[in-house]
């Protein structure tokens, strides 16, 4: 099993979701961003589940993958929502223009 | 035909369901029909409907209550009961059930804070309790949870529901910024967290918290991804507990938010992140304190002196007590850096923990109980909105006074026991680098005078503004009540600990026992 690659291209998606969350101003790619880490977890879990049945462990990693998946989207339908409600308002979705809270 | 019988026949015979603990499981059944009923009433009755909404809510959370008294009289505190198949996936011992008990009456004061709120201020109101009802069954199953899926679910759906919630004024520009920064610093910490966790189960090849123990022990190989692993769950988790650094979303959401529902977030959430915590460390990690405990010492230090030292200048109390809270979590990360150091003193740090949110649930609720009852006549949280409080609403000045007194942790209300006890795991360690903590604890303890004593006396000597309507304020009885058993609970907690140790006096969960070298 390359369990290495799989790593790799995870770990190489985590960290382009957290510098797109930490440097995107748009909050639409900031929960793409966000959709990236989410899938690096999914890969990495697949990879590992994978692995762990070659060795003769349990599997839950597939398992757990697909509750990820399920659980993303239900979290994306609220972001998805709320980005709305802040549009509707604002007619913007700048997340560097959403500062009335301060102090 | 045939084939799709074949089909369905290879399914039922592939798929044993596990005996399942009915019993166990009763308070979340409970909750769950509660909550759906709530839901349901509101398409049948529509606008009738909306006046019985909050009894329902707060009637139904009371019978939860019930299943958990009868799981205490079977004796689940000495005797675990493992809901699914006797698996170690989903406990429900004498630490869940206090825990459960405490996110009811937690969820049940809300309630009681929420019916004049929400029904003045032409809000959805049984969508409202529906989402507050599924946000406190993620709670529930929360301080069950042993398994890192069953965490996962349980912290999604105690968070999506609070999500909406700190949004619920939709029209409203503070409220939308408010419910967008608690979403995408939520969202954002539950990755870096999944990310942890695919790492710990990579290492350990299983999701349940006992087996992962058992295979990232000190003698585990791949040292470097265990601590990653970690640590990335630990800084998950210290986005939900409002930790420094990464307490930022705190105060905005919390000035944004419904004021009850910020009560909800500072006390429940918090109180469920810290559950959650308690878990991972004390079933999951415990083997590695060489990780978690720095990690969590920086974090305790940076967080109770930076909340501290922010809170000294806030001029509006929401915000203020939005960072006494950030100061609060740090005294209960505090306790939890020196769980790993023995069997005993994790006995010790996880009753002070438990000891902590209890108190801090009935005076922090007190507190932005009293808060709502002055802002409906105020109409701003500044602190300027508080002065000579005590020329029209002297009952409330008393009771805000006992409240802030307790949160600093003066004898004799319930505040000085919780710090107490976090004091007493603290020197019981015996390690240098827990009575440096304990130091800062105590540096800390006075800088909070500080701010609680400045509002303090500014209800008591100021002068009302003039412009205020001063003839005597009338407070909704819900709301009455909601701080009558505050105040109660904060007084008997400080004057009488044994009401809370009785309770918070567990048995620590699982693997820290068993697993002592």
């Amino acid at each position: 099993m390359y369990l290495v690659q799989f790593l790799l291209l995870s770990a190489v998606l985590f960290c382009i979701g957290v510098y797109g969350v930490l440097v995107r101003r748009n909050a639409v790619l900031v929960l793409m961003s966000i959709e990236l880490i989410l899938n690096a977890v999914n890969i990495n879990l697949v990879a590992f589940g994978a692995f762990n049945r070659d060795v003769g462990a349990a599997i839950p990693g597939e398992v757990f993958a697909l509750f990820i998946i399920a659980v993303a989207a239900a979290e994306v339908g609220v972001g998805l929502a709320m980005v709305l409600t802040i549009y509707r308002n604002r007619k913007s979705i700048d997340l560097h223009q959403v500062d009335l809270l301060k102090g | 035909m045939i084939s799709l019988v074949s089909f369905v026949g290879l399914f039922a015979e592939a798929f044993n369901r596990p005996p399942i603990d009915w019993h166990a499981l009763a308070p979340e059944i409970t909750l769950l029909v509660v909550g759906a009923l709530v839901t349901l009433l509101d398409v049948v009755l529509l606008e009738k409907g909306r006046a019985i909404t909050p009894a329902i809510a707060g009637l139904g959370l009371l019978a939860v209550l019930v299943p958990i008294v009868t799981l205490a009289v079977d004796g689940v505190a000495s005797n675990p009961r493992m809901a699914f198949g006797g698996s170690e996936v989903y406990v429900v011992d004498g630490y869940s059930l206090v825990l459960k008990a405490l996110f009811i009456i937690i969820a049940y004061l809300v309630v009681l804070m929420s019916t004049n709120y929400i029904a003045e201020g032409d809000y959805w109101e049984s969508e409202y309790y529906g989402m507050l009802l599924s946000s406190v069954l993620g709670m529930l199953v929360m301080a069950s949870a042993r398994d890192l899926i069953t965490v996962f679910v349980a912290l999604e759906l105690l968070s999506i529901p609070a999500y909406l919630l700190a949004t619920w004024r939709k029209r409203d520009l503070k409220s939308n910024e408010a419910g967008l920064k608690y979403y995408l610093n939520g969202v954002f910490a539950s990755a870096l967290m999944l990310y942890g966790m695919s790492l710990l189960f990579g290492v350990s090849g299983s999701t349940i918290l006992v087996e992962i123990n058992a295979a990232i022990g000190e003698a585990a190989a791949s040292t470097a991804i265990i601590s990653l692993g970690i640590v990335l769950v630990i800084v998950g988790f210290a986005f939900k507990v409002s930790a420094v650094p990464f307490h930022l979303w705190a105060p905005d959401t919390y000035e944004g938010s419904p004021t009850p529902i910020t009560a909800f977030l500072a006390v429940g959430a918090k109180a469920a992140g810290f559950v959650a915590l308690m878990n991972l460390i004390f079933v999951g990690f415990w083997s590695r304190s060489d990780v978690y405990s720095p990690a969590l010492w920086i974090l305790a230090a940076l967080t109770m002196t930076i909340g501290n030292l922010t809170a000294l200048r806030q001029n509006n109390l929401i915000r203020l007590m939005a960072y006494s809270g950030v100061a609060q979590a740090g005294f209960m990360l505090a306790a939890l850096t020196v769980a790993g150091e023995s069997a005993e003193i994790a006995q010790t740090s996880a009753s002070a923990v438990v000891t902590y949110l209890i108190i801090y649930a009935a005076m922090n609720l007190g507190a932005f109980a009293i808060i709502l009852a002055v802002t409906r006549r105020t109409a701003s949280a500044e602190v300027a909105a508080f002065d000579g409080l005590f020329q029209w609403a002297p009952a409330l000045a008393v009771l805000m006074t006992v409240f802030l007194v307790s949160l600093a942790g003066i004898p004799p209300l319930g505040g000085w026991y919780a710090k107490f006890s976090v004091f007493t795991a603290l020197l019981e360690a015996n390690v240098w680098w827990a009575y440096v903590l304990a130091g800062l604890a105590a540096i800390n303890t006075v800088i909070a005078f500080g701010y609680y004593g400045r509002l303090a006396s500014r209800m008591w000597f100021e002068k009302a503004p003039d412009s205020l309507d001063t003839t005597s304020l009338r407070v909704p009885f819900a709301l009455q009540a909601a701080i009558a058993i505050t105040a109660v609970a904060t007084i008997a907690f400080g004057v009488y600990p044994a009401a809370v140790t009785h309770f918070s006096d567990i048995d620590v969960p699982a693997a820290a026992a068993a697993l002592v070298p």
